[in-house]
Order: structure tokens, then C-alpha cells, then sequence
């Protein structure tokens, strides 16, 4: 069985990873320019997340891997994203909206993640925790100014809500790797988490006039590998440089 | 065709505790929060500021700079609201 | 009373103090700067598309990192230029409309495509080059607020050539394809930056009234000499080639010299028969288009709330 402490890391920077990537698709095409440049700053510091964990990652995994070789070297069953992560952009909305709940989950997380015996772990969560806090005011601003908008505005964000749902659940699952992690308090009880955060989420949505849709169809698998047809399609743009060019350093 | 212009906002930097409030020049935004968090993207990135101030254009009164000579100091011959114009004894103390 | 109001302009201007936006100006001035100042923003942000085209594929996460600050400070640089033209007395909104209806142009450049991951090389040494050498000039415009843009913009820019120069470092120092990648973009991108200068001296229409003004403080054959000078000992160093086989060091002179540019393709891609055109346009009036509903709501929920109160 592969390290799980390696595995946990990875699935840390994965989410990171894979979410940055999607809103870095946003270049040049914000509803405006101000907003350009808030989204880049967003997965700039995505960005710069996954690659702390990546280098600690590969740390763990030692044999001269790097960052780099994790992040354009692993084929679509070895990458251990939640699914949310890896949801198209859609409109602006739908991108708010993913990236509201992924900021809503993060800020929670890695709040208490920031107390793991793990130096390392606690020490990039620290960091982190400065860009969470600042991501989670943006999106969440966001959902509350276009939920009670127009409503034209209203309708994309109840739809992107009902759509993006299903994907929540997922980060309050815990598997075999976070229960030895948990045990060993380097990490956190996800279970824990789904009280608080619910509460954080309702109080955003009722300002923003949305509907929580009612539990239902719930899907996940990211964190075995197990991804929706989008991942493959977004690493074989995200590698191709390095898997057309083995042998090239860039 | 509607408008749909954000309004604009005048945006100060203090680039560093106690000193002044510098004028950095202006973002769109459409509230407060907005205006702040795009101030922020947008001029101190380079880690250039301790404080934003944000300001609605429309809220800020300036001096026409065609009354220049009338609203400040005019003609260079009133030199002596400026203190060096006094020879004082350097034996007065205190000044 | 209008000759007094232009003479004391004039003696402000050859003093080498900045005109600011309450003063008064002549309309020519106003315009003119109009004019320039939003075809340089709208540049900035036209040629954000090109390297933009890169970003998801950049083949390591630095170069991820830094082609997307990259990005994002040309947003920033054109946040700069239409705030500072804006004092001018249009609206950004106008601004817009003059670009999506050709009245505004932007730089020619950002009509070539971008087509390997050494074109980002090249544009990152060879564009930002010769709009570096253009922007510095500008630092010491007459304008108050294109002065200060351009002042904080050259701060800026110097990363950004840096980080062009060393992919194409790296490159040409990599493996065969990594060579031959890099010797394509340059023979690619090395007329067409040099085209950024503009028209001979000679043939230039704006450029009188721009330097009496002290609106545009060097010709374009001086600038587009410098950038030349430069840049061929840049290429040396990486051992590059320039494709030029009039480029010559002259002695007499102290200065290269170098071959005719294909005047015919300069004009066919400023009219609009570029590679890229019609693409860079309708993707900046299909965000604008697409983001329409989220400026509405933002405007529509600050109404409501009073202004986020």
C-alpha cells in the first residue's frame, strides 16, 4: 500500500492543483478587467499551495521526484482531487459557486489543519490560511451579489447551486487514509467539519436569497482515483508539453 | 444600451506604518468590499501598502489649479509665511 | 484670453512640468492623448489573449506561475492606462466601444498567433523588449496621470522580459527540438517587433504636434535603433541568429544596420488581414457580452443595498 501520509499530501495539493488550473482558464475572458485580475491572484496563490505541497509530497516519496513529476507525470487514476475541483467553469456564476464551497470547506479545514503534528502540513496551512481567508470573502461576496442581483443574475446562481451540490458531500468522507491520519493527529476530522460549515454556507445563502437544495443523488470517488470524464481532458491540455517532450527540461 | 458602467473609486496607499496616504489612481467597482478587494489586486500585488483607503470619485472636492495664485500663497514676494525668511539671532533659542 | 491659456500651457510644457487634468489643455492635446493613452490600454489587454493561449499548457508550474503574473500584470497595466485616460474626461465604457468598433486600435502585434511554447519566449524578450524601450521614453510625458502610469508600468515591466529571455535561454540550450522550437519564434516574432515602432520617421502622420507637446519624446527610428543595438547581443549570448542577412555591425555609425521591413504586411495586418485579428476582437466583445448580466447584478445589488452599506 502506497505511504498514506504521501497519499494525504498529494490529495491536498491535488485539490489545490486541479482548481487552480480550471480558474486560471479565465484569462482574459472576466466579466471585467478588475476581475481578471482577482481570479488570477486566486489561482495564483492555488497555485503556489499546490506546488509547497507537491515538493513535500515528493519529499515523502523521495528517489529524486519533484514537484514537477507529480504534477505532469501521474495519469488520470492518480490523481486523488475531489470532484468539485475538477467541475468546468461554465458561466461566472457557476465558477463562483464552485469556488465559494471549495473556499467555505478550505477555510474550516485548514484552520484546523494548522495545529497538525506535522510541521510541515502545519506550517503551509498557516500560510494558507492568510489566501483562504481572502478567497472565501471574494466568492462568497460574489454568490450574495449576484443571488440577490437581478433576476437573471438569481436564476444562473440557484442553477449553478442545484448542479454543483452533488459534489459537496465528498469532502466530509472519510477513508481509510484520513481515519490513520486523524489517529495519528497529523490530520483532520472532515466529519467534524460538516456542522459548522453548514451553518457558514446557510448564512451566505440566505443573504443571497438561495435555495439549499434538499439532499440528494450524491457522487465521489476522487479521492480513489475515481473522476468524472473532465479530468482526463484537462491533464492531456495540462501535460502535453511535458509528455511530448520526455526527455526536454523547461 | 444601457449603462452598465461601475462607478468609479479613487484608491490611497500608505505604503508603510505612519506614513502618508499616497493617491495611486482609481478602480470600477460597485460597493465597498469590491472596491477594496480590486485596490488590493491592483496596486499593491508587489506587496507595495499597509492600508487602502477607497473613495466614490464623485465625493471628492479638489482645488481648480486655474485658482492656483488666488487659493495658495500668492506672489512670490510673500516669502515670509516661510520661517527662513527671518534672520533671527542665534542666540534666541527656542525658535 | 485663449492665446494666454495656450502660451502658459506651453511654457509649462518646455519647463518640463506636467499638465494635469484640471488644467487647461488644448483640444488637440486632449485627443491626441485620448487617442494614445487608450491604444496603448487597449494593447495591454489585447495581449493578454496570445500568452493567455499558454497558460494551461505551461510545461512546469513556475512557468505556470510566472506566465500567469505575467498575464495579470498586463490587465493591471491596462487598469493603469485607462484609469490615467480617463481623467481625460471619457468613460471606460466608451473606451470599450471605440475598441469593439475599430475606431480604437491596438498594438499589430497581438495579431500573430501564438504557436509553440517558445513564442511565449519570444514575446516575453522580443515584444515586452521593444515596448520597454518605448515606455521608458514615455516616463518623461508632458501628461501628469501617463506620466505616473508609465513610471510605475516600467517598474513592472523588467520581469517580464526577463522571463521571456530565459525560456528562450533555456531552449536554445535544451535538446534538438527544444532549438529548433526556439529559432522558429524568433524568426516568427523578430519583423513584427520590429514594426512595433511604427513607420519611418518620414512617413509618420501624429508626429509633430506629439513632440512639441512633449507627449512623445524620441522618433520611432530612434527607438527602433536602440531596440536593434540591444537585442542582437542578447541573441549572441544565447546563440540565436537573427533573420536578417542585412544586419551588420557598422563601425562609422556605432550602431547596426539592419534590413527593410515588408512595409505591405504592416499595413494588411493594421487593416485588419493580420493572422489574428478578427479572433483577439471577438473574443474581448464576447466576454464583454458574456459578462454582462454579472455588471448588471453587481450594479443592481449595490441599488439595492446602498451601495453595500
Amino acid at each position: 500500500m502506497k505511504n498514506p501520509l504521501f497519499q494525504y499530501v498529494l490529495s491536498l495539493a491535488d485539490d489545490a492543483l486541479i482548481i487552480g488550473q480550471r480558474l486560471s482558464e479565465w484569462a482574459y475572458r472576466a466579466p471585467f478587467l478588475e476581475e481578471d485580475i482577482a481570479l488570477s491572484n486566486i489561482s495564483l496563490d492555488l497555485f503556489g499551495r499546490a506546488n509547497l505541497l507537491l515538493e513535500y509530497a515528493s519529499e515523502i516519496k523521495g528517489g529524486g521526484t519533484c514537484a514537477d513529476d507529480l504534477a505532469f507525470k501521474r495519469n488520470e487514476r492518480e490523481f486523488f482531487n475531489h470532484l468539485l475541483c475538477e467541475q468546468p467553469n461554465g458561466d461566472f456564476g457557476k465558477t463562483i459557486v464552485r469556488q465559494f464551497f471549495f473556499d467555505s470547506f478550505y477555510l474550516l479545514f485548514l484552520t484546523r489543519l494548522a495545529k497538525s503534528k506535522d510541521l510541515q502540513l502545519s506550517a503551509i496551512s498557516q500560510k494558507s490560511l492568510k489566501e483562504v481567508t481572502y478567497h472565501f470573502r471574494h466568492s462568497s461576496q460574489w454568490v450574495i451579489r449576484l443571488g440577490a442581483g437581478t433576476q437573471e443574475s438569481h436564476e444562473k446562481l440557484q442553477n449553478a447551486v442545484n448542479v454543483l451540490w452533488v459534489f459537496t458531500d465528498e469532502f466530509f468522507n472519510m477513508n481509510d487514509i484520513d481515519k490513520m491520519m486523524v489517529k495519528q493527529k497529523i490530520g483532520v476530522d472532515r466529519q467534524a467539519l460538516k456542522v459548522e460549515w453548514d451553518k457558514e454556507i446557510n448564512k451566505v445563502l440566505k443573504k443571497a436569497t438561495l435555495k439549499r437544495p434538499e439532499k440528494g443523488h450524491i457522487i465521489s470517488g476522487g479521492k480513489e482515483g475515481i473522476h468524472s470524464e473532465h479530468l482526463g481532458h484537462l491533464l492531456s491540455d495540462m501535460q502535453y508539453l511535458q509528455r511530448a517532450y520526455p526527455d526536454a527540461e523547461w | 444600451m444601457s449603462t452598465n458602467e461601475l462607478p468609479l473609486w479613487e484608491v490611497f496607499i500608505q505604503p508603510k506604518t505612519g506614513a502618508p496616504f499616497q493617491h495611486a489612481g482609481n478602480v470600477h467597482a460597485t460597493d465597498k468590499e469590491m472596491a477594496l478587494q480590486n485596490a488590493r489586486d491592483l496596486y499593491t500585488r508587489r506587496m507595495e501598502g499597509t492600508c487602502i483607503w477607497v473613495v466614490k470619485a464623485d465625493e471628492i472636492v479638489s482645488s481648480n489649479s486655474n485658482d492656483q495664485e488666488s487659493f495658495f500663497d500668492p506672489a512670490n514676494d510673500k516669502v515670509y509665511r516661510y520661517p527662513t525668511f527671518f534672520k533671527v539671532s542665534k542666540k534666541a533659542k527656542g525658535l | 484670453m485663449q492665446d494666454n491659456y495656450e502660451s502658459v500651457f506651453q511654457d509649462k510644457v518646455d519647463a518640463e512640468n506636467k499638465i494635469e487634468p484640471k488644467d487647461w489643455m488644448p483640444d488637440k492635446y486632449r485627443k491626441h492623448l485620448v487617442r494614445q493613452i487608450s491604444q496603448h490600454a487597449h494593447s495591454e489587454v489585447i495581449g493578454m489573449q496570445p500568452e493567455g493561449n499558454w497558460i494551461t499548457r505551461a510545461p512546469s508550474l513556475r512557468a505556470k506561475m510566472v506566465l500567469i503574473a505575467k498575464v495579470q500584470d498586463e490587465a493591471g497595466h491596462g487598469l493603469y492606462l485607462y484609469s490615467a485616460c480617463e481623467t481625460l474626461g471619457i468613460t471606460r465604457d466608451e473606451l470599450i466601444q471605440q475598441l469593439h468598433n475599430g475606431k480604437a486600435k491596438y498594438s499589430n502585434i497581438f495579431n500573430y498567433p501564438t504557436l509553440s511554447w517558445a513564442d511565449i519566449g519570444a514575446i516575453g524578450w522580443l515584444v515586452d523588449g521593444a515596448a520597454i524601450v518605448n515606455q521608458q521614453s514615455l516616463r518623461g510625458t508632458s501628461y501628469g496621470p501617463y506620466s505616473r502610469a508609465m513610471i510605475r508600468i516600467c517598474k513592472e515591466e523588467s520581469f517580464h522580459q526577463r522571463q521571456g529571455y530565459e525560456i528562450m535561454s533555456k531552449m536554445s540550450n535544451g535538446i534538438p527540438k527544444q532549438r529548433e522550437m526556439a529559432k522558429d519564434a524568433l524568426d516568427r516574432w523578430w519583423w513584427p517587433s520590429l514594426m512595433m515602432f511604427g513607420p519611418h520617421d518620414a512617413d509618420s502622420a501624429h508626429s509633430s504636434h506629439a513632440v512639441k507637446w512633449k507627449i512623445k519624446r524620441h522618433t520611432n527610428d530612434e527607438l527602433r535603433q536602440l531596440f536593434v543595438d540591444r537585442t542582437v547581443k542578447q541573441a549572441d549570448l544565447i546563440g540565436l541568429s537573427i533573420p536578417d542577412p542585412d544586419l551588420k555591425w557598422n563601425d562609422k555609425r556605432k550602431h547596426y544596420d539592419f534590413g527593410e521591413i515588408d512595409w505591405d504586411e504592416f499595413w494588411e495586418v493594421i487593416n485588419g488581414n493580420g493572422f489574428c485579428n478578427r479572433e483577439r476582437m471577438n473574443n474581448h466583445i464576447n466576454a464583454h457580452k458574456e459578462g454582462q448580466w454579472v455588471r448588471e447584478a453587481a450594479l443592481a445589488y449595490a441599488r439595492k443595498t446602498k451601495n453595500g452599506e
